[in-house]
């Protein structure tokens, strides 16, 4: 609720305007010399009037920023269930190695000769990452998920043009499906045919067969999907796809739940990308820098994009251009970034795997599975899911239980804010009335996930009790209280604007 | 395992709740063939100490840029990052939360967001700009998917001093859209007429300010020839500390700016992540690629921030959306967007104006080393050389003298022997007197 104090403050909720406003000119953050007087080689290009900074001093823009990040809600604070997400626990050892100055501060075209220990960690994380996918192959550059899913569709346009077959158009890709899924597919030219879940929430595999032409592409399928199910006829679908000469591509944004424990190579897929951000634990950041290396099959390992890192002898290349005939690269796609990977990123999702170890890695998914059926047992009286456990590492949710109280999901889900939970994924994936997609990750306690329990069989409670205006009225006590997106929209406001000088008091 | 707090009466009591017999009952659905029979082939969960060990060896196989004098370039560039930067960017609350989709507890994410895309604005002089891209090329690219989209037209004209790395990400982005990219050889001299080559299909042309070579340009004319043949102009800059000095790609007419950021509280990070930027004009911002933060109110009437203009994007629009791209460079575009805060209007002169001072002093002394060309008349931080030798040769010779002497030409454009003496050279406040003194000793004698 809106303070009633005079400085608009909460106690250590600080209210706290734009840079912009708190700008003074010739201020600044940065000691700077002046700078040798030289003969410009500008050309009379040089930049003229004000840019618009705002001029801010070090203690300013320090306070500036740590009172915004009190306004934001992290997984360093609590429980974070945003289902498909995988926000599990950062470690802070993954954050120090990526600083090391010999992965930091070396640039991405240096001579090869000083950058031997870069290329041998990008070529170590690759060997994991194909050991744990049971691949053999893996392209390093995409930035994150939707980037390796353009890296891997590209492969197998690629692959089907080296074998002068261009007339397949058609991908199929589940209702259920995350929506980068047909986006890409059309960036790469290709038609998005969906594919109907069955009865199980599975994908129907006679759907599947009755789509099938020359005419195919490939198909996209998140397993486990995005009902937080697995795909249990997978290896029907990848004989079916691969019967017609089409390839398969696997979403492995939900990989966090078979890891260690199952191989998408054992299961027929030609590509699949892994979110470094969600199963190896690098941070979110607030939307980004992820990471979304793919690992391919044989057949579309020769079409996998530049650069890439061999070794030859002990030593590791980086090659960074189309090979000639049997050389590395020589049928590759091409480059889909300017340089060499999301690095800092491989740092610390190698340091999360050698701490993990092939033990460790395999406790995690079993945890995580383990934590996500607890919950859908525990809130099964109070809550409804639209299909039976057990579930892998996300307990579904649909509005079922809330219907004739009034309260829909998106009220439930504000006024778990007011419990200090950040809500589970809502209205996602949108085959499910009201859904509610619930991923609690290894990392939290039996202890942590009982209060989370707890707070969701209460609310649950509470809105069949009648009360909705309690639900409709939520958020009470977030930094702010329902924030008016159709405004935003109509009007966009996009960027702060210096306020028209005022109007000079008549005389 | 320090990282899973569950132990074996946690797990036994959670089956018993679920009414499981093992774990193992869970994952029934996972067809017998496709399961892990006992463990993966991998080393055993190690200690911090351990893992610190390894991977720390395998930095130390590395020469950091900064462990002696170095002045690479060509689109990746080393500067000095204030303190504050890093540790801001690693408070929890920064570094771990997710994108911004529940706006009530994620005002602190929108806010930077929504100042970054102020600081963008500002710096290329647009009027719009977004919350990030992944890095410079794939905004570059995406920039041309957009005016695709905005025009209705066929052709992509490529500037041929476009950085090659961002040409390529293009030709990949665009190889299987209706876009069809041309570009010309490379523009060592800066001296190409694009605008011959408009015509009723351009979409768009695309140009590099400092481009490639480091040669600066004025497109004020050329963004006027492309609004009279309808097609839209698109400057790419890779060094966003230019912009502090140099004549903004919104003050030449701009349509489209695509940018990298990481000059700016990223680092050099062997590549990556780094920050795209991106803006363009009001009237397209429909046809954006990637987040817009807006501002709006909340029930309280209070100023606030949300993620707006979402039915461009993959979530909602699906396979006709503006861009596949979800997850973009969000705490990049903090490290950023406090870089930029700690240096404001004074800062970024002062800066800018320390890099060209570093690159006019190690320009003249390199031109008076015997054999040794500069090749630009103008530049900001970055210029071309023309070496006695081959430059690939003579920057691994250059390493033994210590020194991280540039980027040879031929590395991004390997079939063009006609380039391989050239060698790309970039300075910036980083560099010090006895830097430039190293370099010229070192190359009199590698040269000599």
């Amino acid at each position: 609720m809106k303070p009633d104090t005079v400085s608009g403050n909460r106690a250590l909720d600080l209210e706290e305007p734009l840079l912009f406003e708190l700008g003074r000119p010739g201020r600044t953050g940065v000691d700077l010399p002046d700078a040798p007087k030289v003969a410009s080689r500008l050309g009379g290009l040089d930049r003229e009037g004000s840019i618009g900074l705002a001029g801010v001093s070090e203690p300013e823009v320090v306070r500036h920023f740590v009172r915004l990040s009190r306004n934001n809600y992290s997984i360093d604070a609590n429980l974070y269930p945003l289902g498909s997400c995988t926000m599990k626990h950062n470690p802070r050892l993954n954050e120090k190695m990526a600083r090391l100055p010999g992965f930091g501060d070396v640039h991405p075209l240096q001579p090869e000769s000083t950058v031997q220990g870069a290329l041998e960690l990008i070529h170590a994380l690759g060997h994991w990452l194909k050991t744990i996918t049971g691949m053999p192959a893996v392209a390093m550059p995409p930035a994150a998920g939707a980037h390796g899913e353009l890296c891997g569709m590209m492969a197998i346009r690629a692959a089907h043009e080296a074998k002068g077959d261009t007339n397949r158009h058609r991908v199929l890709i589940p209702e259920s499906a995350h929506g980068t899924n047909p986006a890409t597919a059309a960036q790469c030219g290709f038609t998005v045919d969906p594919i109907p879940g069955n009865e199980r929430g599975r994908i129907d595999l006679a759907a599947v067969k009755a789509k099938l032409g020359p005419d195919v592409a490939g198909i996209m399928l998140t397993n486990p999907n995005t009902l937080g199910l697995f795909e249990n006829e997978v290896i029907e679908v990848a004989q079916a796809i691969h019967s017609v000469g089409g390839y398969f591509y696997a979403d492995g944004a939900n990989f966090n739940a078979i890891v260690g424990k199952a191989r998408p190579g054992d299961m027929g897929v030609d590509a699949i990308h892994i979110n470094l951000h969600k199963t190896f634990s690098t941070p979110h950041g607030g939307g980004g820098p992820g990471s979304g290396p793919v690992c391919f099959s044989a057949a579309l390992a020769p079409y996998a994009p530049l650069p890439m890192v061999i070794e030859q002898k002990g030593r590791f290349h980086l090659i960074e251009h189309r090979g000639g005939k049997n050389e590395p690269g020589e049928k590759s796609f091409g480059r889909m970034r300017t340089f060499n990977g999301q690095m800092g990123m491989f740092v610390r999702a190698l340091s999360y795997m050698m701490s993990h170890g092939a033990d460790g890695l395999r406790q995690v998914a079993e945890d995580a599975v383990l934590s996500a059926n607890y919950i859908m047992a525990s809130c099964a009286a109070d809550m409804t899911s639209p299909y039976p456990g057990p579930c892998m590492h996300e307990a579904l949710f649909d509005d079922r239980f809330l219907e004739g109280t009034g309260v829909t999901t998106l009220d439930f889900a504000k006024a778990m804010i007011d419990e200090g939970y950040h809500p589970m994924t809502v209205y996602f994936p949108l085959v499910v009335h009201g859904a509610m997609l619930t991923e609690p990750t290894e990392t939290e306690s039996k202890e942590s996930v009982d209060r989370f329990i707890h707070v969701l069989r209460t609310l649950a409670k509470k809105a069949k009790s009648g009360d909705a205006a309690f639900f409709k009225n939520a958020p009470r006590y977030s930094p702010r209280r329902r924030v008016d997106e159709t405004t935003a929209a109509r009007n966009p406001v996009l960027r702060w604007t210096p306020p028209a000088p005022k109007a000079q008091a008549a005389e | 395992m320090r990282y899973l707090p569950l132990g074996p009466d946690d797990r036994r009591a959670m089956l018993g709740v679920i009414g499981a017999k093992s774990v193992d009952d869970l994952f029934k659905d996972i067809p017998q063939k496709a399961r892990v029979s006992g463990l993966l082939d991998l080393p055993m969960h190690a200690g911090e100490l351990e893992v610190e060990r390894t991977l720390g060896a395998m930095a130390a196989k590395n020469r950091a840029a900064g462990a002696g004098p170095s002045f690479l370039g060509a689109g990746s560039y080393r500067h000095h990052i204030p303190s504050a930067v890093d540790h801001l960017i690693q408070r929890s609350e920064f570094l771990t939360s997710y994108t911004p989709y529940q706006p009530e507890v994620a005002q602190g994410t929108l806010q930077f967001l929504f100042e970054f895309q102020t600081n963008v604005a500002m710096l290329s002089g647009m009027e719009v700009a977004n919350a990030s891209m992944y890095e410079g090329g794939s905004s570059c690219a995406e920039a041309v998917l957009m005016a695709g989209r905005v025009t209705g037209r066929p052709r992509a004209i490529l500037s041929g001093a476009l950085h090659p790395h961002y040409r390529d990400t293009v030709r990949t982005f665009t190889q299987f859209s209706p876009v069809e990219v041309e570009y010309g050889d490379p523009v060592v001299d800066g001296k190409e007429d694009l605008a011959a080559q408009l015509g009723p299909d351009v979409a768009c042309v695309v140009v590099q300010t400092p481009d490639f070579f480091g040669n600066l340009h004025d497109y004020t004319q050329l963004g006027q020839a492309c609004r009279a043949a309808g097609a839209l102009l698109v400057v790419v800059v890779t060094e966003v500390v230019s912009l502090g000095a140099l004549k903004s790609p919104g003050q030449m007419g701009a349509d489209i700016f695509a940018g990298e950021g990481q000059s700016l509280g990223v680092g050099l990070n062997f590549g990556g992540p780094y920050v795209g930027l991106f803006a363009t004009r009001r009237q397209y911002i429909r046809q954006m690629p990637g987040r817009l933060c807006g501002e709006t109110v909340d029930a309280d009437g209070r100023r606030s921030y949300v993620l707006t203009l979402s039915t461009r994007e993959q979530h909602i629009r699906r396979e006709k959306a503006t861009s596949n791209i979800c997850t973009n460079s969000g705490l990049c575009a903090l490290a950023f967007g406090i870089h930029v805060s700690l240096l404001g209007e004074e800062g970024m002169r002062r800066l800018a104006k320390l890099n060209h001072a570093a690159a006019v002093q190690l320009a003249e002394q390199l031109g008076q080393v015997k054999g040794v060309k500069v090749l630009n008349k103008t530049f900001f931080n970055e210029f071309t050389v023309e070496l006695p030798g081959h430059a690939d040769e003579i920057v691994e010779k250059m390493v033994g003298q210590g020194v991280l002497a540039g980027v040879p030409v031929q590395r991004l454009y390997r079939d063009r022997p006609e380039l391989a003496n050239l060698l790309l050279v970039a300075a910036s406040e980083t560099n010090t007197d006895a830097d430039r003194a190293a370099y010229v000793a070192g190359l009199k004698k590698v040269l000599a």
